[in-house]
């Protein structure tokens, strides 16, 4: 197990690879998915305002 | 007025324009020569190590002029109205582009061109070196300013297109950089360079034909 | 030709790809969960150390599948932006700006893996030869295109010339994918697209195969992702995005 972790002495190469990889991979996807949460909310709101004033309104 | 005609005209009107505001053409130089300046006073004067470098000192130093003259190419005609004259006349707007471009390169490149050789000097560029100088730059100036026009009429538009003019632009120019470097090195170490001068005339006829016109469909984006 | 336009048009309509590409979000989640731990497991655990590089050589299984996705992202952009200019698709729009950002991810992982593979195998953590210097110039070409689109102000006119700025960047791609043909570089040959067969042992290739779909997938997945968000914004006033929000 320890020997998998130290990739025989190259421990620092594989395993920085692989986080940079993983780390700006996520951080992507992530930005998508929030971007995508947040219009959602945005228009959601706006309904729900419209919705409003137009009860008020009636 | 045949295209031909259009052309001609139009080259004649820019190339007057230009001639109105000769100081405005020392500009570039001073900063061409000033660039080169700076190189052996930033890495030490040792002969050697200057001579090593010039190659990629000189061709540094005229792109980035050649950059920075750049927004000269469609900027007044854009402020006044003209641009958008071009755009909506009856002549093919890639021949128009073309007509300006190598107005622009008359007025930068070629004095570019011609004081080169005496700044090469400066560096202490062996002579052997001095004509392919020359042809390289007279190859690769032209590619210079025809690419750099697609990234004008990109950003004609927008303010600070300045610095966003660099990003787009300065990728596309490396090829052009990295041929024309290396032509003049290899004929200082005495080397063919028929290779490099042919890639470089390659660049310059691809640029000629697609150039203007990515350009003219740009302008129109841009004007829209 | 017919049934391609057919099919370009269909995927055209904002609504249309909103709600498929939702149906097919969890699908392709899933394959890219199986191809990703299955790549991994067996690049990083089952598959032998080279008998060069030792250890060091499990890179690959992050560095190539990067290095193929920037291009491969690229191409697809390029596509997209002759389909919205030729044939006026804002869906292509769309997916140009959202595949943009993914595309200089993998460039930027395949310099910074690159870089990390290259201190141990050839000593330096950088060099300027064709390949390295290729794959940067794609990467500022990427930010190139993010900027100008972030730039224009008017969406429309964005989209348009963003699409013109990548179809005249394209020409970076082969000097990238040629350049270790043409040019003597440190960066080894084609190693695996080649035309008589790729040139490594088979338990060594399929996890990179499979490195390769899972990357793939994840392209698809966050450019869909991030083409809904796009898309939501855009269309945000239109009925069918009330519609669909107003009625969960």
């Amino acid at each position: 197990m320890s020997e998998f972790f130290h990739m025989g002495g190259y421990a620092l190469y594989v395993w920085g690879s692989v986080g940079v990889t993983a780390v700006v991979m996520i951080a992507i996807a992530a930005a998508a998915i929030l971007r995508h949460r947040r219009e959602l909310c945005r228009i959601s709101r706006r309904l729900r305002r419209e919705r409003k004033m137009y009860e008020s309104q009636a | 007025m045949s295209v031909w005609q259009a052309f001609i005209e139009l080259l004649k009107r820019d190339l007057r324009l230009a001639m109105r505001r000769r100081a405005e053409i020392a500009n570039p130089l001073l900063f061409f020569v000033m660039v080169i300046v700076l190189f052996p006073l930033g890495v030490g004067a040792e002969p050697n190590l200057l001579e090593r470098m010039s190659a990629g000192v000189v061709w540094v130093a005229a792109l980035l002029a050649a950059l920075l003259t750049l927004d000269s190419i469609f900027r007044s005609d854009f402020e006044d109205g003209t641009l958008e004259q071009l755009l909506l006349s009856a002549q093919p707007l890639s021949v128009m582009v073309l007509a300006k471009v190598v107005a622009h390169w008359l007025v930068t490149g070629l004095p570019l061109l011609l004081v080169a050789p005496l700044l090469a000097m400066l560096l202490g560029m062996k002579s052997e070196a001095m004509g392919t100088l020359m042809l390289s730059l007279l190859l690769g100036t032209p590619v210079l300013s025809l690419i750099g026009a697609i990234g004008v009429a990109l950003t004609v538009g927008l303010r600070r297109a300045g610095v966003i003019l660099s990003l787009l632009v300065l990728p596309l120019y490396v090829p052009v950089l990295i041929f024309g470097a290396a032509a003049v090195d290899a004929a200082a170490s005495g080397l063919p360079v028929s290779g490099q001068l042919y890639i470089l005339a390659a660049f310059l006829v691809l640029a000629l034909s697609l150039a203007p016109v990515a350009a003219a469909s740009a302008l129109r984006i841009s004007l829209s | 030709m017919n049934s391609f336009m057919k099919w370009i048009h269909k995927w055209g309509s904002p609504p249309w790809f909103y709600r498929v590409s939702g149906m097919m979000l969890p699908w392709l989640t899933g394959l890219f969960v199986i191809t990703l731990v299955y790549g991994l497991y067996a690049g990083l655990v089952l598959a032998p150390a080279d008998y060069q590089q030792g250890e060091s050589f499990r890179i690959i299984y992050v560095h190539v599948p990067a290095a193929w996705m920037g291009m491969f992202v690229y191409m697809v952009m390029a596509f997209a932006a002759v389909v919205h200019l030729v044939w006026r698709i804002k869906i292509a729009d769309v997916v140009l700006i959202s595949s943009a950002p993914i595309g200089a991810a993998f460039a930027f992982i395949a310099l910074v893996t690159g870089s990390l593979w290259g201190k141990p195998m050839w000593g330096t953590w950088w060099t300027w030869d064709a390949r390295l210097t290729s794959e940067l110039l794609l990467l500022f070409i990427y930010l190139g295109i993010i900027a100008l689109h972030s730039a224009v102000e008017d969406r429309q006119s964005a989209g348009r010339a963003t699409a013109v700025l990548t179809l005249v960047g394209v020409v970076n791609i082969p000097i990238i994918h040629y350049s270790v043909v043409w040019w003597n570089t440190l960066h080894q040959g084609t190693t695996v697209m080649r035309l008589d067969g790729p040139a490594i042992a088979a338990e060594m290739l399929w996890p990179l195969l499979s490195m390769a779909v899972a990357f793939k997938l994840y392209y698809v997945i966050v450019m869909m992702l991030s083409a809904r968000g796009e898309i939501l914004a855009r269309e945000r006033k239109s009925r069918w995005v009330r519609e669909l929000v107003g009625g969960e």
